[in-house]
């Protein structure tokens, strides 16, 4: 195998300040969107007391385990000994800790008062999730700043290794932790289970490797570096993979809730009646973001194009969002169970909703926040590929693959 | 010329005595208010450490709540200031019902089965162990030692966890701006709140509640303020004599708000 060299993003000039530019605004018109929606209070956005975390929080928890997905590229190298991924660590690790920025930037900014962050971080109570999130996401940020040291400076590769070891725990702590944010609310009929968190697990694996064949595609192509057929080929065979599992998952998290008569409300809910989360479930999370890039990845002709794995990663992102959206607001869009057995007819005033499904749409500044968060996330792996090493200079299979190597001398 | 120096060094520089008065009465007239004050405060505590010696709490007569009746609710809305929440300019008015900050609401069910009907207010049920209190990142979300839960709003973040946790909807976020508030009951854009069991009374040693004395004064009797703690208290003898339960029983929660005829 050939020494792997690792070169600055070398693209045009112009163009790379035309993506910065682009990126750029996309930030600002976010930051906009942010500051109306703190000047004027949350009553802008389509949040009500019923659905107390809209769209930000899709994109939010999105973007973190998205994060957390992309630094397994990194993890599969160094933890697992595969040598095929040793050269895609250095933009796992960059890209894992920009996603997790753009997040974790969507999620304060979504606060009622961001400008008490400082409470935030300086006052805990560690009986919350939440809580323990905070050490969870600063942590990660930490760990991989020093994990792509020990990637990139010779001094550091012998502890690779363990650092990667220890990084690959942090992230599933972290992922686990997320899932629990939402697992652990026993009040609430759809989520109440323990399989959320290693749902979320899984999810991070797909949606941050869709993330991250998307950037590496992107940023090569346009370089014109090569990446090889076998690389291609890995990539999309691993997602595939991911993407069987969340599929796997999500048939054993509503088949556990389908088990309970209690659950069956909620889960006719979601999965027959429930209007628009039904629509997002079967055709986003379902088709759009199981089985379709299910189809193109092993389909014998279509996933030999890159072009093809292109899209079902985006298919694979598009489908998380929406998973991501039945998630965290289908289930405060239905009703709180507190009365079984009984039919609520009336909850308080007309338009303040208990008994029925609340309504949720989610306005443009919401959309522009969650879409303002990918962009700084972008703009970070930008910057990053363009002045520091992070690419390596070609992933074709004679570069990168032992065996072809072994074949051609053969 | 050396004594015109003398003169002029030991002659009464008047501008500059007066700038000299002038500042020190200014001075005076800032810091004398804060000092006065801050005695008042030292000298007169308005409360003694609130003790786990009471535990309060209600319990609703759901027979006897009429239908269609809101008193409770409109004596917590003023009582607390939330009849003083104004729709701010452009927001739906069906939407806004559901921003507005509420801390009690009638509530009619009907049983699936025989069809009977059954009023009662549904607030904060004042958890032993409160699900707001365990996920809330700052602990601005509380439990007092008397038993009342509420928000400590220097430390909310406004995250909404809590009303992600909570099981009754009992918690309301500040989604505009306040331009008008009580003294007793303050409130702030970007905060969550909920009924404190009109903490301000008990604090002053006034054992009621807004709700349950608007209810005596209808005649209905349906909500009976006490002490879960004192066996002999009013509370206590009514939960004795007639079978109650909690709202999310199965939570285990221990609500220190009863329902009877639920």
């Amino acid at each position: 195998m050939k020494r792997i060299v690792y070169r600055e993003w070398r693209i045009a000039p112009e163009r790379y300040w035309g993506i910065l530019a682009i990126l750029a605004g996309v930030i600002a018109i976010g930051g906009a969107a942010a500051l109306y929606m703190e000047h004027e209070g949350h009553w802008v956005t389509g949040m009500t007391n019923s659905v107390v975390w809209g769209m930000p929080h899709v994109f939010a928890v999105f973007l973190i385990v998205a994060a957390s997905g992309a630094l397994n590229v990194a993890s599969i190298g160094t933890v697992f000994g595969k040598r095929l991924y040793k050269p895609l660590g250095r933009l796992s690790g960059l890209l894992a800790s920009a996603l997790l920025v753009g997040g974790l930037l969507v999620l304060v900014l979504d606060l009622g008062r961001p400008d008490r962050l400082v409470v935030a971080m300086t006052t805990y109570n560690f009986s919350s999730i939440f809580a323990w999130n905070i050490f969870l996401y600063t942590g990660f940020l930490i760990i991989t700043v020093g994990y792509l040291w020990t990637m990139a400076e010779r001094k550091g590769n012998p502890f690779m290794r363990p650092v990667g070891t220890f990084a690959f725990l942090w992230r599933l702590a972290l992922t686990t932790g997320t899932g629990s944010i939402f697992g652990f609310l026993v009040g609430r009929q759809a989520y109440d289970t323990a399989i959320l968190a290693p749902m979320f697990v899984v999810m991070s694996f797909a949606y941050g490797l869709a993330v991250y064949i998307l950037v590496l595609m992107f940023s090569f192509h346009l370089d014109e570096r090569p990446i090889g057929e076998r690389m291609l080929k890995r990539l999309k065979n691993l997602l595939a993979l991911f993407v069987g599992a969340v599929l796997y998952f999500t048939l054993v998290y509503h088949l556990t809730k389908l088990y309970g008569a209690k659950y069956s409300d909620v889960e006719s809910f979601i999965l027959v009646n429930g209007g628009i989360y039904t629509f997002l479930f079967w055709f986003g999370w379902v088709l759009v973001g199981g089985l379709v890039p299910l189809g193109i990845l092993y389909h014998p002709e279509r996933s030999k194009s890159a072009s093809w794995v292109a899209a079902a990663c985006g298919f694979v992102i598009v489908g998380g969002l929406a998973a991501l959206y039945v998630i965290i607001i289908g289930s405060q869009a239905y009703p709180l169970e507190m009365f079984p057995g009984q039919t609520v007819i009336e909850f308080g005033l007309p338009g303040d909703i208990g008994g029925t499904v609340a309504g949720y749409a989610p306005s443009f500044p919401e959309i522009l926040l969650g879409i303002g968060g990918v962009g700084v996330a972008m703009l970070i792996t930008a910057v990053g590929i363009r002045v520091l090493q992070f690419l390596p200079e070609s992933l074709a299979d004679q570069d990168v693959d032992p065996h072809a190597m072994a074949r051609s001398a053969g | 010329m050396t004594d015109t120096h003398n003169d002029k060094e030991t002659a009464v520089d008047n501008g500059r005595r007066t700038f000299l008065g002038g500042a020190v009465g200014v001075s005076a007239a800032a810091v004398a208010p804060g000092l006065v004050l801050h005695e008042l405060a030292q000298a007169a505590p308005r409360t003694e450490p609130v003790t786990d010696l009471h535990r309060w709490g209600l319990l609703i007569d759901t027979a006897k709540c009429a239908d269609g009746c809101r008193a409770c609710v409109e004596a917590c809305e003023q009582e607390n200031g939330l009849n003083l929440q104004t729709r701010p300019e452009g927001a739906d008015p069906l939407k806004w019902e559901d921003q507005r900050a509420v801390w009690i609401r009638k509530v009619k069910v009907q049983d699936n089965i025989s069809g009977h009907v059954t009023n009662l207010p549904l607030m904060c049920q004042h958890c032993a162990n409160p699900p707001c209190v365990d996920v809330c990142p700052t602990g601005a979300s509380f439990k007092r030692a008397d038993g009342i839960v509420m928000v400590d709003r220097h430390t909310c973040i406004g995250c909404r966890y809590c009303m992600m946790a909570c099981p009754y909807k009992a918690r309301s976020f500040i989604h505009e701006k306040v331009a008008e508030k009580l003294t007793r009951a303050p409130r702030g854009k970007g905060c969550v709140e909920s009924c404190n069991l009109c903490v301000h009374r008990l604090d002053e040693g006034d054992l009621s509640v807004a709700c349950a004395d608007a209810c005596t004064e209808q005649g209905h009797g349906a909500i009976l303020f006490g002490d879960l703690k004192d066996p002999n208290g009013p509370l206590r003898q009514a939960l004795r004599a007639q079978p109650s339960r909690q709202v999310r029983e199965n939570l285990g929660l221990n609500t220190g708000v009863r329902y009877a005829g639920l």
